[in-house]
């Protein structure tokens, strides 16, 4: 008996310690600046076609300062690694030498998959995400929407929570999100960051549903 | 020679390629047809009216943009902002054939915006005969810079 309640009272305590961090974590991260130290490791989610077309033009902007870049695609995509590599190639051009590695997780959803199973898959890519995300340590992790995304962020938040190493995390909802946050940016929102949307009015509309303000610690731009 | 060009992306959509060589050309005397996926790849001497080429896939199809003077595309995001990109007329087709599906909304918001003119496979050809292209307005592109700015700020890069 007297074992079973210090079971419980570990596991509750485990659980207790576990949500102050989390709360600890995702507080302070607006006022964590790892440029000061130099430069940024970023690992960027690029996902899956027009995702990786976007957060490209994204990263285009992003001085030398945000090096090493650690690019994830989807296992089943094709076309994002040929893009990528084009886009680095031209940026070693104008950088005296750049860094940049591509890794492969399972998609943790389909297009068109059904809620249940993506459940399954995303534990899935976790299980990858996990150790990707330990072993790199980046600052920051940046992304803009496919499913992909969510194990990573998760890892990210992970890594905070163990007080390993606080992991920035930084969304921004893809222009075609005009009127409604995707799924993944809703799951996302209380757990990022900086979180940025690119339409004036899903900024006006999700801050009323979100019942935050804007110019708090999340931000829009257009 | 005034050219049309017609883009799916990745999708299929043989619906707009059957409504775009079938009718008659309404001043255009070349057509381009990127056909995607779709079943149909019109043979060069399957339309009489007008030049017609096709293909399905190109690594780049910014070289056919530049020289179209008015772009036909589905609704796809990457396809519009490219075309609007290209700062080229935009007529976008919607398939009403998909359901649910979320890239509607930006080429909803850039046709409230007046960005581009936007119709249905039934409505093609009425569009095509009414459509006033003067009345568009340019599309902006975006600032990435903006984001690149605010980040080194928040992150306390120097």
């Amino acid at each position: 008996m007297v074992v079973l309640l210090g079971a419980v009272f570990a596991v509750v305590f485990i659980c207790l310690l576990f949500f102050i961090r989390l709360y600890i974590v995702v507080k302070t991260g607006a006022k964590y600046k790892p440029g000061n130290k130099g430069q940024i490791a970023v690992l960027v989610v690029a996902g899956s076609g027009g995702h990786t077309t976007e957060v490209l033009r994204l990263m285009e902007c992003l001085s030398a300062a945000y090096t090493p870049r650690h690019y994830v695609i989807a296992d089943t995509d094709r076309m994002s690694e040929e893009k990528i590599c084009t886009f680095e190639n031209s940026k070693q051009c104008s950088d005296s030498e750049s860094q940049f590695t591509i890794h492969r997780i399972p998609r943790s959803r389909e297009v068109h998959q059904s809620w249940n199973s993506s459940v399954v898959s995303t534990l899935n890519a976790l299980r990858y995400s996990l150790p990707l995300v330990f072993r790199l340590r980046p600052d920051m992790v940046l992304c803009n929407g496919p499913g992909t995304c969510i194990p990573l962020c998760v890892a990210g938040l992970l890594l905070g929570i163990l007080g390993m190493k606080k992991v920035l995390l930084v969304y921004v909802e893809s222009i075609c999100r005009v009127q409604t946050l995707s799924l993944t940016g809703k799951i996302l929102y209380p757990i990022s960051d900086y979180f940025f949307v690119q339409w004036s009015s899903l900024r006006d509309s999700f801050f009323k549903y979100a019942g935050k303000d804007g110019s708090t610690c999340k931000n829009t731009f257009l | 020679m005034k050219t049309v060009f017609v883009t799916v992306g990745t999708t299929k959509f043989d619906e707009l390629i059957e409504n775009v060589t079938s009718k008659e050309a309404h001043g255009y005397e070349r057509l381009v047809l990127q056909v995607g996926r779709g079943s149909l790849l019109p043979t060069v001497d399957s339309c009489l009216h007008i030049r017609l080429e096709a293909f399905r896939f190109k690594d780049s199809i910014a070289e056919d943009m530049k020289q179209a003077d008015l772009i036909i595309s589905h609704a796809g995001a990457g396809s519009c902002l490219e075309a609007l990109g290209a700062g080229k007329p935009l007529l976008v087709v919607v398939n009403d054939k998909l359901m649910d599906n979320h890239q509607l909304e930006l080429a909803a918001q850039l046709h409230m915006d007046s960005h581009l003119l936007y119709c249905t496979c039934s409505t093609l050809i009425q569009t095509l005969r009414s459509m006033d292209l003067s009345a568009l307005q340019p599309f902006l592109p975006g600032q990435p810079r903006k984001f690149a700015t605010f980040l080194d700020k928040a992150l306390g890069v120097r």
